[in-house]
């Protein structure tokens, strides 16, 4: 790189740490992309429209939002924990619910933009977990997507709400749920 | 359909609605893009593109770049004028056709902005990106060309060396084709005329992954990954522009991230990258920004269609006379000239007419090339014949639907011969638009409008109609040898039995989103008698791949995946020797039936194709005179195009207040043939009509008066999200292909054909009581108030 001005940072990214000397300016899609491997997580544009790089980022022991990484300096991530694509399912390789209903209603084609719209999807959830159509087509309008025209997006994000809140129902105490 | 496809009880795979392969690694990131490529020693390109849209180029210094920290190389037009050459036109349409030179890399005068003028190749690509800054250009600019049809008159010049603007002329005329009679005679005795000029806005593909390029240099063998639709295609032409033999040139397709016919092109950036690696003998790679790629990659669409119909009083179809003007931009793209030309023969469309006549004119401007954009020239007649159509209709005070009906080509008249020299095999048109109507509420609409409009409601309904078809599976060679396009249109399989009864199909079709990998199993499993979980698809790739024409023109199922049925018939005939001289008798006594081959009379005497490969795989018991082996290839070539065919109906409403559009309700009933699975053709339809509703309502590439691109990213240049599109209630009518063996039609650019018209027709008939009869498209909010305003087309 060519400015010789470095800061450290360090991030958990996918339940492992990485401790990196990074120029300022860089941005966390490409502090991800290209130090830290994790090329599953894209970059689609220029100016923070298209939504590809969404990953999630929060504190080491807290809640994670959706952020566009492109518009997230690396040294900003510095102390948080960060979620991609990559570390979404389990660690036995069980499908996130998002996932797994992306898949049962065909709701990626190229599959490019997908990784962040399974991304803002498990965010919106977590914010919201029963959606109205018209919510999730707001909620996902930060992030474009070329092949599908949104409609099995749509269908997919609302049958991961069912799935979740179905098992989120199962997991609570038994004397909770009458 | 509105309600989830639940897996069918298909016979067989074929029709069942499989989940698909693809996806295990595009959902959890384990993805190939080519910009994901990494390899030992790999540098980094960054090239400075022209800021003026028309300049003679002084001077280039790159050597204030070299002295950058990082760079190892930087050069010039001029450094690589030797060798450069001219990037390829494939479709040269007419004998005389005016082909300016394209040098991948500007030398001498820059005709667009964002050309490639220089480059810089760095250890990494913000040392690249930077030392682009110290390369020190001098321009003399000069006045651009940029309006059509002033361009199309000559008023200021393009290539100045050429002369004109005019590339070329292409002409068809049914009286002397001998296919129809002629438009002058139908105009002279015409009861009624309908003069209309719609344009066609200038489009930009946007597929989601931006190009990238990584190029290899190797010891004097080439390997090339490149997101891109046709690698088998760029193959050839890096063997003829570089003078690398083919042997030693391979190119890799691996994951890539939409098309649309944005990715069909052989691009500056890959011939630049090229030069780059050659230059320095180490992998260099390019990956585009968005802004890069709208300046660089083709945009779509851009003519001025002049469209006459005549017509008897009680509105039959006697006449369609067409004249285009298509704006080529600054050069001549890969299939460029061919895309409007293509629309030739759909002005006539689903309709009986008589005589017909089409000339279009390719013209220079100083702007980005335009070439295929999903549908490529289809779209943009669907577009012309619809819109006129609903006001030709309007004019006649008869509905839009029933003077379709009128006009259309009935079930019992397949095949049909059209005006435009085609030959339509199937179709039921009648089918497809009743069930629109029924599912759409046709009626019960008309009502709602009426009432709207008796109440001087301020949110008026609009309905619009589009009944189409186009023509697929790209298609045979000797009809494009014809119309002078320099490749066939065949396309290629191979399959290969495992010794365990697996197999391994090797496609010529290279798929960007479009499912190949799941489509072709379920036919293999079908074909062969083994799972579909047994089957691996292998694309995209030179070296396993070596031959084939990829993927566009909605061909790859038509085309490939009838060349896959052949393969899998010659394997199954292989496997019918071997299993007979395991059940010891005659091959004519076996017959395939339920997966396996089966003495006829005798179903339990069997052996699965596992069966045949393993004892091929031995060979110890072989017949004589069969070879130990039961892979197969074949390679298609269609006698005809496919024709799918549908209607789709859109209900709008439009604020007349504040100009608003919403969609109220969009139906689309789509012939698409047999279908092989589906929740692929579903998806296919849903983008398709995504993207033509996009036209529609939000789209536009805008230059302004210097030339300069202002749509130079997704802020100004809109692709719709999740929040400006409605849902579609999609269906299908089955009317089987007869050209093919599997009787599939296409799918991929369906929804973007019929669904342009569809919601401006359903805008124009929402405002035709205030006087409008068009509206130019996008059609924004202040597009169409104005037009209300004015009572008139914008």
């Amino acid at each position: 790189m060519s400015s010789s001005h470095r800061v450290r940072v360090s991030v958990d990214v996918d339940g492992s740490r990485y401790v990196d000397d990074v120029e300022p300016r860089t941005l966390l899609v490409h502090h991800l992309r290209e130090r830290l491997g994790k090329i599953g997580t894209v970059v689609g544009c220029d100016t923070s429209n298209c939504g590809s790089c969404t990953v999630l980022m929060g504190s080491a022991d807290g809640e994670q939002h959706s952020v566009k990484s492109c518009s997230v300096l690396a040294v900003q991530a510095d102390g948080t924990a960060v979620t991609t694509i990559e570390g979404l399912a389990g660690p036995d390789g069980s499908l996130h619910a998002v996932q797994q209903a992306f898949h049962e209603l065909h709701a990626l084609q190229c599959g490019f933009c997908t990784p962040g719209m399974i991304l803002s999807a498990v965010d919106l959830l977590r914010d919201n977990p029963a959606p109205t159509e018209a919510e999730i087509r707001e909620g996902l309008s930060g992030n474009l997507c070329r092949c599908t025209g949104y409609q099995n997006i749509i269908r997919a994000v609302q049958s991961a709400a069912t799935a979740l809140q179905a098992s989120a129902e199962a997991a609570l105490p038994k004397e909770a749920t009458v | 359909m509105t309600a989830v496809i639940e897996p069918e009880a298909a016979a067989g795979e074929v029709g069942a609605a499989r989940r698909r392969k693809e996806d295990a690694r595009l959902i959890t990131g384990r993805t190939r893009w080519t910009d994901n490529v990494v390899l030992p020693g790999m540098l980094h390109l960054a090239i400075l593109r022209s800021p003026h849209a028309s300049a003679r180029i002084v001077s280039v210094d790159v050597r204030p770049a070299l002295r950058q920290p990082g760079v190892i190389d930087a050069f010039s037009g001029a450094d690589v004028a030797d060798v450069q050459g001219s990037l390829p036109c494939a479709w040269p349409v007419t004998e005389d056709i005016v082909h300016p030179v394209r040098p991948p890399l500007a030398d001498g005068f820059v005709r667009h902005h964002g050309e490639a003028v220089a480059v810089v190749v760095a250890r990494d690509r913000d040392s690249a990106v930077d030392a682009l800054e110290a390369i020190e250009v001098e321009y003399e600019p000069l006045a651009p060309v940029l309006d059509l049809a002033a361009a199309a008159r000559d008023e200021g010049l393009v290539h100045p060396d050429k002369g004109t603007n005019r590339s070329y002329t292409w002409v068809f005329d049914s009286a002397q084709a001998g296919t129809g009679t002629d438009v002058a005679d139908a105009a002279a005795s015409a009861e009624v005329t309908l003069h209309r000029r719609y344009i066609q806005q200038r489009l930009i593909p946007a597929f989601m992954e931006p190009r990238s390029v990584v190029v290899d240099p190797g010891m004097g063998e080439y390997t090339i990954w490149s997101a891109t639709q046709i690698p088998h295609i760029l193959r050839v032409f890096y063997a003829l522009l570089t003078g690398v033999p083919e042997h030693k040139i391979r190119v890799i397709a691996p994951d890539v991230g939409g098309g649309f016919g944005g990715k069909l092109q052989v691009t500056p950036e890959e011939m630049i990258a090229f030069f780059a690696a050659r230059r320095v003998q180490k992998p260099v790679k390019y990956t585009e920004t968005r802004g890069d790629s709208m300046l660089s990659a083709h945009h779509g669409r851009d003519q001025i269609q002049d469209i006459t119909l005549t017509a008897t009083r009680d509105g039959t179809l006697t006449g369609v006379d067409v004249k285009l003007i298509a704006n080529m931009g600054a050069y001549l793209g890969l299939v460029g000239p061919g895309v409007p030309v293509l629309g030739a023969f759909m002005f006539n469309s689903i309709y009986k007419v008589p005589a017909y006549r089409f000339e279009c004119t390719g013209v220079f401007t100083n702007t980005t090339i335009t070439d295929a954009y999903r549908g490529a020239g289809r779209p943009e007649a669907t577009y012309a014949i619809e819109r006129a159509m609903d006001d030709l209709a309007a004019e006649l005070g008869v509905d839009p639907v029933e003077l379709r009906r009128k006009n259309w080509i009935k079930a019992e008249e397949f095949p049909f011969t059209t005006v435009a020299g085609l030959v339509y095999d199937s179709g039921d048109y009648d089918a497809a638009t009743d069930k629109a109507l029924d599912l759409f509420d046709y009626a019960g609409l008309r009502a709602e409008q009426q009432r709207r409009r008796d109440s001087g409601d301020p949110v008026q309904l609009g309905i619009g109609v589009s009944t189409y078809t186009e023509m697929c599976g790209l298609a045979p060679s000797r009809l494009l040898g014809a119309l002078r396009y320099a490749a066939g249109g065949w396309e290629t399989a191979s399959v290969r039995v495992l010794p365990t009864g697996k197999v391994e199909v090797v496609t010529g079709t290279s798929p960007h989103g479009q499912g190949h990998v799941t489509a072709w199993s379920q036919i293999v499993a079908d074909e062969l008698g083994v799972a579909f979980e047994d089957v691996e698809v292998l694309h995209g790739d030179t070296r396993t791949s070596h031959k084939g024409l990829d993927t566009y023109g909605s061909r790859s199922l038509a085309v490939g995946g009838v060349a896959l049925v052949e393969a899998c018939r010659k394997v199954r005939d292989k496997a019918r020797v071997v299993a007979a001289h395991m059940l010891e008798c005659s091959p004519d006594d076996i017959e395939f039936t339920g997966g396996a081959f089966r003495v006829r009379g005798t179903p339990d005497a069997s052996k699965t194709l596992a069966d045949t490969a393993f004892a091929v795989f031995a060979a110890h018991d072989l017949p004589d005179g069969v070879e130990a082996t039961l892979d197969a290839d074949a390679t298609f070539d269609p006698q005809t195009f496919s024709f799918p065919h549908g209607t789709h109906l859109c209900a709008t409403l439009v604020d007349t207040q504040t100009g608003h559009v919403g969609i109220h309700r969009y139906v689309a009933v789509d012939d698409v043939g047999k279908v092989v699975n589906p929740l692929i053709v579903e998806g296919q339809v849903h983008g398709g009509v995504a993207q033509g509703i996009a036209q529609a309502l939000h789209e536009q590439a805008v230059y302004d008066d210097s030339g300069t691109l202002l749509t130079g990213s997704f802020v100004e240049y809109t692709i719709p999200s999740a929040a400006d599109l409605p849902q579609f209630v999609t269906d299908r009518t089955e009317t089987p292909a007869t050209s093919n063996p599997l009787g599939v039609k296409g799918v991929g650019e369906a929804g973007a054909i019929a669904s342009t018209p569809a919601v401006v027709n359903a805008i124009v008939d929402a405002l035709r009581p205030y006087g409008v009869d068009d509206i130019l498209m996008p059609c924004t909010p202040e597009r169409v108030w104005r037009a209300i305003k004015r009572g008139g087309a914008s």
